[in-house]
């Protein structure tokens, strides 16, 4: 290990030793979790922040939903993997002829013309599939670049990389410009939620720790989880 | 003559409808979501996001047709007990502010919208239901909007709203209640109080 990996990684134990006075039993990496979430809030302002302000600056709302619709495309035949091994058959099929229809007919997937004829798109991911066979969330876990997370869905994102057409593309500088793109279109799409947490938010760590594991649960149950009653006022 | 017998029936058991209750959830709601967005299509000052007229037009359309209090109780937890009916009184103010200060800035979106209205099914004697609305967009999985509704002998009122899955006021519990643990009641109060000044002070460089 150099010296410089070394100070780093004392710095964040040192953080997470200290940071918190007393601990959510769902985050009990706190102190090194809120290290991770400056970090990557350092980098998405200097970087990630104003270049995808100037793209939504520069490209016209057509052409930005074209660039969307294409990297959805390629997430179809993948999502309708997870609906399969989640027992969701009639889903399954409907993500596969989405890609089809979309593909063939939206133009590599720039048009969106499947949801125009009523099928929907999903959201499934390896760790939706993985909550829906009974695995819990384990502890919350802010990644690198890609956010919040948990130890069930972390793991889930290597297999979603792993199955990913645009990270197994090739050559190498084509599949870092589809990447870049992609991140591009994300990010430019969450301008506005980003603000609204900022806004919405006194502590914004804790407000979108918060809201993640609310949102997970949510997918996990395909959008109706077990309604909790509200206490006596 | 059928037909007006028909039209009659129905034109009095709506009658009936509104004199011994009030329009049922699932209406009130189409319908003022539909108000609150024929009001933007009119209003060019409310699509290119006016604050304060957006922030007029929830309290005037939308508000009313909250549990404001209930909504605080939700988000506050489990220190709600502890806090003296003034204490109360001023969290809900603060609380209800804080909402409304920050959607209003997202309800310009809400004119290219469309909406699915999810049919409701309930019985007579239910008290507390979940009316859901669908979002449609392209390209994007459909955004479910989800109000959890309570029978009142003023109306049907919402208490809690989550939008995708996340509750717009649970999302507050954690964080209100570190705010207690650390400064007590009137330090949460406190910290919502600097936090609405925050919103309404003018952005410098605020970005499109």
């Amino acid at each position: 290990m150099n010296p410089r990996a070394a100070a780093m990684a004392l710095t964040l134990l040192a953080a997470s030793g200290c940071a918190t006075t007393t601990t959510d039993p769902r985050d009990p990496l706190e102190g090194y979790n809120r290290a991770m979430f400056a970090v990557n809030d350092t980098v998405d302002e200097a970087l990630f922040k104003p270049v995808a302000r100037a793209y939504k600056a520069v490209a016209p709302a057509p052409l930005r939903g074209m660039v969307r619709n294409f990297f959805a495309n390629l997430e179809d035949p993948f999502i309708g993997a997870n609906n399969m091994l989640q027992g969701k058959f009639l889903d399954g099929w409907t993500d596969w002829a989405r890609f089809v229809f979309n593909t063939v007919f939206g133009v590599f997937g720039i048009n969106d013309v499947a949801s125009e004829m009523g099928l929907e798109k999903h959201n499934e991911d390896f760790g939706q599939t993985f909550g829906r066979w009974g695995a819990g969330d384990g502890p919350y876990l802010v990644l690198p670049f890609f956010g919040p997370s948990t130890l069930r869905d972390a793991g889930g994102l290597v297999l979603d990389l792993a199955a990913d057409p645009v990270s197994q593309h090739r050559p190498v500088n084509e599949r870092n410009a589809a990447i870049a793109t992609n991140v591009v279109s994300h990010r430019a799409d969450l301008l506005d939620a980003s603000r609204l947490l900022e806004e919405a938010s006194i502590d914004r760590y804790v407000f979108l720790r918060d809201a993640y594991l609310q949102r997970r649960r949510s997918l996990v149950y395909d959008g109706s989880p077990p309604r909790e009653r509200r206490p006596a006022e | 003559m059928k037909g007006f017998l028909a039209g009659a029936a129905l034109l009095l058991g709506s009658f009936g409808a509104q004199a011994q209750g009030h329009t049922p959830p699932d209406e009130l709601v189409k319908a003022v979501m539909l108000d609150i967005q024929a009001i933007i299509e009119r209003d060019k000052d409310l699509q290119s996001g006016d604050h304060g007229k957006n922030i007029r037009l929830i309290e005037e359309k939308a508000l009313p047709h909250f549990n404001d209090v209930g909504m605080t109780a939700l988000a506050v937890g489990v220190n709600w007990r502890k806090a003296s009916p003034e204490q109360k009184k001023r969290l809900t103010h603060e609380f209800r502010s804080l909402l409304v200060r920050t959607y209003a800035s997202s309800l310009a979106a809400f004119r290219e919208q469309k909406f699915d209205f999810r049919p409701l099914r309930m019985k007579p004697e239910d008290t507390d239901v979940t009316v859901q609305v669908r979002v449609l967009q392209p390209g994007t999985q459909p955004v479910v909007v989800e109000y959890d509704m309570e029978k009142t002998p003023r109306g049907w009122k919402c208490y809690d709203l989550r939008v995708a899955g996340i509750s717009l006021v649970i999302n507050y519990r954690t964080e209100f209640a570190n705010l207690v643990r650390e400064s007590g009641i009137d330090g949460l109060i406190r910290s919502l109080e600097t936090k609405n000044k925050s919103l309404d002070a003018p952005k410098a460089g605020a970005a499109k």
